[in-house]
C-alpha cells in the first residue's frame, strides 16, 4: 500500500476498515503527528523552564550554601524578607524601573514615525539608530559609566560649562537608579523602534487615504487612523518593555554592582547577588527573592496569555 | 576592562578544558592567577617541582581569579583537581565545614610546619587542624608620595595626631590626602581595619570577626570616630564609589592625592603608571592608642587538596614542595610579595625589606576583614564602611543593621 492512500484511510477512518485490524498508532496518527514535533521542545521547556521554577520555590523553604546539607526553615527566609530594607530598595528601584522604562514606547514610536519616510539613505539611517539595540548591554553600561564619570566623562564637561560642579551620577544614592535606567532606555528604545518601523509598514495605505479625505491629518490622524492599526506593535513593545525592566540586571552588573551600597539594586540582581556572588551562597533567600519576582512577572504573564487567548478567539 | 572580559572568556574556556580526566600519575593543579608575574612565579615553581619528580605528569590549569572563585564550587565536587589554591581564614571555612578540604595536619607534622610557616598557621587552622600550605603573603600599610611629601616638608606621621595633622596640611595645599576606590567595596575594609587594629588591637578585630562584638560596642563606635576625623573635613578623594581601586590610582599617580592604604601588590601598578621608586615610598599604618600592640594585614594565600582528589600522595608532595625555602624565595621575588617560610630570603626591593621588617614584628597578622569575618556578614560590613564613607551621619542606623545582620549570622 502506498503512503498517500494510507493518509487517506487515517483520515476517513470511521468509514474506513473496523477497529482492531490497524494498530492504534496507526489509526491516530493524525492526532499523535503534532505532539510527536513539539515534544523535543516541550521536554527541553520542562526541564529548562517549568522544573526549575517549581525547584526554586521549593528551595527557597531551605537554608542551603549550595555544599553542605540543605536545613529546612519553612517561611523563615520570606519572613527576613519583609524585614529586608535591601529587599524593599530592590522592590522600589523595580517600579522606577518600570515605570520609567515604559517611556521607550513612546520614544520609539516618535523615532519611527520620523524614520518612516523615503529619502536617499534612510536605511542607514534606520541601521543606525537600531544600533544600539545591537551592541551589547555590557557595553553599553560601560559606555555610559564613562558618560557619567564627573572628572572626565561628558555629563561633568557640561556641567561644567555652566559653571556648575558635576554630580556624580554613579555614586549618588538618590540619582543612581535613574542614571542606569536612562542607559537602559537608550536600547530599549532602538527595540520598539524596530517594532513599530515593521508595523508602519503594514499600515494599510487605503485607510491612510481615507482619512486624508475626510480630512484626518496631524494628531488626529496619528490618534484614529494609525495607532489603531500599529496595536499588535504596541502590545508587544508593551510587553518586551515591561519584561526587559523587570530582567534589568547587566546594566547594574556592568555600571554599580548594586552599589553604592546597594542603592541601585533590583530584585534580579539581589538575587543573584545574594545567590551566587562572591560573598552570597544563601541559596535559599536568594530563591526567594526569586520566586517573589516570579510572582510579580506572573501578573505579565497571565495579561499577556490571556490577551493571546482572547485575540484566538476574537 | 576589555581585557578583563577578554580573560574571562578565556578562563571559561578553560575551566571547560578542566574537565578533561586525569589518569593515576597525573597531578592536576588548579591556580588562580593568569596576570604575568603570578603566574611565572608559578609556573616556575612547576617547572623545578617537575624536575625534581620526573615520574609525575603535572597538569595545570590556569583561570582568572573571579571565576576560580565561582568555578571553585562546582569542580571541587564534580572533578576535583588534586591540588587548588584557594584563600585561609573564613574563606576556606565553607570548604572545610562541607568536607571538601582534605586534612592535611600529617603534613604541617612531618614536615615541621608548625614551626616554619608558624606566621600563617594560625589562618590556616580550623578545628585544631590544618587544611592547606601558604606560600605568599604580602603586608598592608599607607603608600604614600615621597615627593608631594617633601614638597609640602611633610614627615611620615607616627601617631593618630601627625597623620591627622599631615592631611590638614595636604589638604591645605589643595591636595587630597587619601585616595580610595570604594566601587568593590574591599578597600575601605582595609581602612577600618586599620583602625580597628590600632584603636583596640588584634583581639578585638578577631573578636568583631568572629562575632564575639557587636558593631555597637562603644569600641567599635569609637573606630567609626577616628574614621570620622578623617572622612568629614574631606580627607578621602571625592567620587570614590564610583571607582575600583585601580581608577583610584589616578589621582595617586598625578599628585593629587598623596596617600594610599593598600596592599602591596599596587606598588607594581603604581611603577607601572610611571611612578619611579623615588617618588613613591610606604609606612606601616600609624598608632592611634598608645600601647596597643601593632597588628597587620598580611593575607595570605596557600594550596588545599580536595577530598576528591584522586592523587593525593603526589598532591602532598606538592604542597611539601612549595613549602621550601629556596621555592618560597624564588617565586615571591618574582612575584614581588614576601615568603612564608621564615628560612626563606625575602626580595631585594626597598617595599618588600620594609614590609619584612613591619610583618615580622607586628604582635598579629590578620588576613582582612572579607577573609577573617564569615562572607555574608564581610559583604554587609563592607556596603556599610561605603555607607559610612559618603554619608557619615548615618552611622547609628549603619551599626544597628550590621547588627542585625550579625546575630543572623552566627546563630
Amino acid at each position: 500500500m502506498s503512503s498517500t492512500d494510507s493518509a487517506e484511510l487515517a483520515l476517513n477512518n470511521s468509514s474506513g476498515p473496523p477497529s482492531g485490524q490497524r494498530s492504534w498508532l496507526h489509526r491516530n496518527r493524525i492526532k499523535l503527528a503534532p505532539w510527536l514535533f513539539l515534544l523535543p521542545g516541550l521536554i527541553f521547556f520542562f526541564i529548562y523552564v517549568i522544573a526549575p521554577i517549581f525547584q526554586s520555590i521549593w528551595i527557597s523553604f531551605y537554608e542551603w550554601d549550595g555544599l553542605s546539607d540543605k536545613e529546612w526553615v519553612g517561611f523563615a527566609n520570606y519572613v527576613e524578607l519583609m524585614d529586608d530594607d535591601r529587599f524593599y530598595t530592590s522592590l522600589v528601584n523595580n517600579v522606577w524601573w518600570l515605570l520609567l522604562y515604559m517611556l521607550a514606547v513612546p520614544a520609539g514610536l516618535g523615532i519611527a514615525l520620523f524614520l518612516n519616510q523615503t529619502v536617499t539613505g534612510i536605511r542607514l539611517y534606520k541601521s543606525l539608530f537600531f544600533f544600539p539595540f545591537v551592541i551589547s548591554q555590557v557595553v553599553v553600561g560601560l559606555i555610559f559609566s564613562w558618560f557619567y564619570n564627573p572628572d572626565f566623562g561628558i555629563v561633568g564637561i557640561v556641567w561644567e560649562f555652566f559653571g556648575a560642579t558635576p554630580p556624580a551620577i554613579l555614586a549618588d544614592e538618590d540619582l543612581v537608579t535613574f542614571g542606569i535606567i536612562f542607559a537602559g532606555l537608550w536600547p530599549q528604545i532602538a527595540y520598539c523602534m524596530i517594532l513599530y518601523l515593521t508595523g508602519l509598514n503594514n499600515v494599510s495605505p487605503d485607510q491612510v487615504e481615507a482619512g486624508r479625505l475626510d480630512n484626518a491629518k496631524g494628531w488626529k490622524m496619528l490618534w484614529y487612523v494609525i495607532l489603531p492599526q500599529l496595536k499588535p506593535a504596541t502590545f508587544i513593545a508593551v510587553v518586551v518593555t515591561v519584561i526587559g525592566a523587570l530582567r534589568s540586571f547587566d546594566l547594574i552588573a556592568i555600571m554599580t554592582q548594586g552599589g553604592p551600597y546597594g542603592s541601585s539594586n533590583v530584585l534580579a540582581y539581589y538575587m543573584f547577588e545574594t545567590a551566587l556572588s562572591e560573598y552570597g551562597f544563601r541559596m535559599g533567600y536568594g530563591s526567594a527573592i526569586a520566586t517573589v519576582l516570579f510572582l510579580i512577572m506572573l501578573v505579565y504573564i497571565s495579561f499577556f496569555l490571556w490577551r493571546m487567548y482572547q485575540d484566538e478567539r476574537g | 576592562m576589555f581585557n578583563t572580559l577578554k580573560k574571562s572568556a578565556a578562563a571559561l574556556a578553560i575551566a571547560s578544558l578542566i574537565s578533561a580526566p586525569a589518569i593515576a600519575g597525573d597531578l592536576v593543579i588548579n591556580f588562580d592567577d593568569p596576570n604575568p608575574a603570578p603566574k611565572e612565579g608559578f609556573e616556575t615553581a612547576v617547572e623545578k617541582f617537575k624536575a625534581a619528580n620526573p615520574d609525575i605528569n603535572v597538569i595545570v590549569n590556569i583561570t582568572d581569579r573571579e571565576a576560580h572563585k565561582t568555578a571553585i564550587r562546582n569542580f571541587l565536587s564534580a572533578d576535583a583537581p588534586d591540588v587548588t589554591s584557594w584563600y585561609p581564614g573564613n574563606r576556606m571555612a565553607p570548604f572545610v565545614n562541607a568536607g571538601q578540604f582534605e586534612d592535611v595536619s600529617d603534613l604541617w607534622e612531618s614536615e615541621g610546619f608548625n614551626e616554619s610557616l608558624a606566621s600563617t598557621s594560625s589562618a590556616m587552622t580550623i578545628d585544631g587542624k590544618q587544611w592547606g600550605v601558604p606560600y605568599t603573603y604580602y603586608q598592608w600599610g599607607i603608600y604614600y608620595r615621597k615627593d608631594v611629601f617633601e614638597a609640602q616638608g611633610i614627615d611620615v606621621p607616627a601617631n593618630w595626631e601627625e597623620l591627622l595633622a599631615a592631611s590638614a596640611k595636604l589638604k591645605e595645599a589643595g591636595v587630597t590626602p587619601f585616595t580610595i576606590g570604594t566601587k568593590y567595596l574591599w578597600t575601605a575594609a582595609g581602612v577600618f581595619d586599620y583602625l580597628n587594629l590600632r584603636t583596640n588591637g588584634y583581639d578585638v578585630h578577631n573578636d568583631l570577626t568572629a562575632g564575639k562584638i557587636k558593631y555597637t560596642d562603644p569600641r567599635i563606635v569609637d573606630v567609626f570616630e577616628k574614621w570620622k576625623q578623617l572622612v568629614e573635613p574631606g580627607y578621602f578623594v571625592e567620587n570614590h564609589a564610583t571607582m575600583s581601586w585601580q581608577e583610584a590610582l589616578a589621582p595617586f599617580v598625578a599628585g593629587e592625592a598623596a596617600m594610599y592604604v593598600m596592599g602591596n601588590f599596587s606598588v607594581a601598578a603604581m611603577r607601572d603608571a610611571g611612578l619611579t621608586d623615588d617618588q613613591i615610598d610606604y609606612f606601616p599604618f600609624p598608632e592611634i592608642t598608645p600601647g596597643v600592640p601593632r597588628a597587620e594585614e598580611a593575607p595570605a594565600d596557600a594550596f588545599f587538596i580536595p577530598t576528591n582528589a584522586k592523587n593525593k600522595e603526589d598532591a602532598r608532595k606538592f604542597l611539601a614542595f612549595i613549602a621550601q625555602p629556596d621555592v618560597q624565595t624564588e617565586w615571591n621575588a618574582t612575584i614581588g610579595q614576601l615568603p612564608i617560610n621564615k628560612n626563606a630570603s625575602v626580595g631585594d626591593d626597598k617595599f618588600l625589606q620594609k614590609g619584612f621588617e613591619t610583618v615580622s614584628t607586628a604582635s598579629g597578622l590578620a588576613q582582612f576583614f572579607d577573609r577573617d569575618a564569615p562572607a555574608e556578614m564581610a559583604k554587609a560590613g563592607m556596603e556599610g564602611f561605603q555607607e559610612f564613607m559618603v554619608k557619615p551621619d548615618r552611622l547609628d542606623a549603619i551599626l544597628k543593621r550590621l547588627d542585625k545582620v550579625q546575630e543572623r549570622v552566627y546563630k
